[in-house]
């Protein structure tokens, strides 16, 4: 929730009006010299400057850390030429880039757009299988205790592997370029998950154990009533590391497989030379990513509210 | 004399831990006969909480029988449905829908919508819930958070209701209020009660028998009364009643008795 700003706790307007119903007994008439009023007043005031001052900040900050950072860029980038671009080079140079992400002139002379969403319609079906199998597969060994002990070990040392690693593998097995970068999206983000949906399942509370054992809940029932809702924070703890290193693998995998996605294209402006074009397929990976992470988190939030209040 | 609905017969209970064996129920012995107000009272770690957590199913015993209607009990089910201390509500569903969970569970296959409904509603009703139905746990007070646990644990109609301390997380005006509502359901629907409490004026005003635990390990059945108070209650008159005063009196000093064995006990180096 790095982005959260904390909300300071104003006075708002409601406190001075009901106050000074109750306090002065003819409030209509309280005089500008009422020294309650007075005070009154001046709390709306610095209420009122108070959260103004911190609406601003929370838009300006960025604002100017950006404009700082631009700036440094352009006047390092304009003492070395001939290194990378400077961001006024970057502006001239990869305009139609910038501006036009629709365009489409056949092949993979495309907008970013469209190979952004290549790339995400892969992790959509990479993260989306992962996330299936990682929540059942996490209940299980959160449930069974011989099935942690035989399987943690090997989870943890798989999860150590870095996507790439992967890449050569899957190729092999599979022989095609789509189903390896699937495979490769697949087996980088279903760990977190696992491991986290299974110590959500661990930690379920024995309360809500026993009120199912005295209710006699079947399996089935006990899954969908009991453990997912009660696992909920943990599995999207999970599906949030997990969305994030899936859109690491994809771009990663793409450089290395071609055709169309926003990791293939990097790689070929690298080959043609472009490096305006490449920092501002950068800023769309990063954006992009961005979005992701948010999307999982607010969903979570969504999904789980109330399961932790108690 | 009828046959008892729930009979203890010669429980003891082990628990082991890390090869350390500690034996925590020592030849229980009890009869509940149907309609009765059981009230279990002793001093904290006694095994209270152990011999209830027998009735329901969730501890197995190690030598000895628990039966339910002449059947031997392994493993917990509704016809013994619990009230935990902590009220045990599923915080992500409603009050109504906690509820629901129980009684579609068991009538759910057998009974039409509108039947489950009703059931969910009059149960909610006897707790005088019903205008808090659509709220979730964390949004009610922890008095109505345990009307809620009660609710739901009586529309399972269990043969016997097993209270673990339902009401020592709450405030004293909170507590005098869910007691009153305790004593009217029993009145009401002839209920078969066993109750946990550390609580001797709560003890007294609700059982028609209190039962005394010794202190632990190897804690045992150490007195019974009866309290032959008529019904209904009244609590402010009870501290004019003779026989209420004599109960209390009882058992107060049964605790005390009990309290200084433990006080005196060399501590284990």
């Amino acid at each position: 929730m790095a982005f959260d700003t904390p909300k300071l706790v104003t006075g708002e307007a409601s406190v001075p009006e009901t106050h000074t119903k109750e306090a002065s007994p003819v409030p209509a008439r309280a005089t500008p010299r009422d020294p309650i009023a007075l005070a009154q007043q001046k709390q709306i005031n610095a209420a009122k400057l108070r959260k103004f001052a911190d609406k601003v900040s929370t838009w300006l900050m960025p604002a100017l850390t950006i404009a700082a950072f631009l700036l440094i860029w352009e006047v390092i980038a304009n003492a070395f030429p001939g290194g990378l671009p400077a961001p006024s080079m970057v502006l001239m140079e990869s305009q139609e880039l910038i501006f036009n992400p629709f365009y489409d002139r056949g092949g993979v002379d495309k907008g970013l757009f469209w190979h952004v969403m290549t790339s995400l319609s892969r992790v959509g079906i990479g993260f989306g299988l992962a996330a299936i199998a990682g929540v059942l597969l996490g209940a299980f060994i959160g449930t069974v205790d011989l099935a942690r002990k035989g399987l943690d070990p090997i989870f943890q040392v798989f999860r150590t592997v870095p996507p790439l690693a992967w890449l050569p593998i899957s190729l092999a097995a599979l022989r095609e370029a789509e189903p390896s970068a699937l495979f490769v999206i697949f087996i980088t983000s279903i760990w977190p998950i696992v491991i986290n949906t299974a110590v959500g399942v661990r930690n379920i509370p024995q309360d809500y154990l026993n009120v199912a054992k005295v209710l006699r809940l079947h399996p089935v029932e006990f899954f969908f009533q009991i453990m997912l809702p009660a696992a909920t924070p943990h599995i999207f703890t999970g599906l949030r590391i997990g969305v994030g290193m899936s859109w690491l693998a994809i771009v990663a995998s793409e450089m290395l497989l071609g055709g169309v996605g926003i990791g293939f294209f990097i790689w070929d402006q690298y080959n043609s030379s472009r490096m305006s074009d490449i920092i501002v397929a950068l800023m769309w990976v990063g954006m992009v990513g961005f979005i992701l992470d948010r999307l999982v988190a607010m969903l979570g939030q969504y999904v789980s509210r109330g399961t932790t209040a108690d | 004399m009828q046959k008892p609905i729930l009979s203890l017969e010669n429980i003891y209970v082990d628990f082991e831990r890390d090869g350390v064996i500690s034996h925590v129920l020592d030849n229980v012995s009890l009869s509940v006969h149907t309609g009765e107000f059981i009230s279990i009272i002793g001093h904290s770690g006694c095994g209270k909480s152990t011999l209830l957590n027998v009735v329901a199913g969730l501890v197995p015993v190690t030598m000895g029988a628990a039966l339910l209607e002449n059947k031997e009990i392994n493993g917990p089910g509704p016809e013994r449905a619990v009230v935990f201390q902590n009220h045990s509500l599923l915080p992500w569903m409603t009050v109504y829908e906690n509820v629901k969970l129980a009684v579609n569970k068991l009538y759910g296959h057998s009974e039409s919508m509108k039947k489950v409904h009703e059931r969910v509603m009059n149960n909610l009703d006897l707790v005088k819930m019903t205008h808090a139905r659509d709220k979730r746990p964390g949004e009610i007070s922890g008095g109505m958070k345990q009307r809620v646990g009660i609710a739901r644990a009586l529309s399972m109609e269990p043969k016997v209701l097993l209270l673990d301390e339902p009401f020592g997380a709450l405030d004293a005006l909170t507590r005098g209020h869910l007691q009153d509502t305790v004593m009217e359901l029993h009145d009401r629907i002839k209920a078969t009660v066993l109750m946990i409490t550390h609580d001797v004026d709560e003890a007294v005003l609700l059982a028609d028998r209190v039962v005394m635990m010794s202190n632990g390990p190897k804690a045992t059945i150490g007195k019974i009364v009866d309290v032959t108070s008529p019904r209904p209650r009244v609590r402010r008159e009870l501290y004019n009643d003779r026989s209420f005063m004599g109960c209390r009196q009882e058992i107060v000093s049964f605790l005390e008795e009990h309290d200084r064995v433990v006080k005196f006990e060399p501590v284990p180096v």
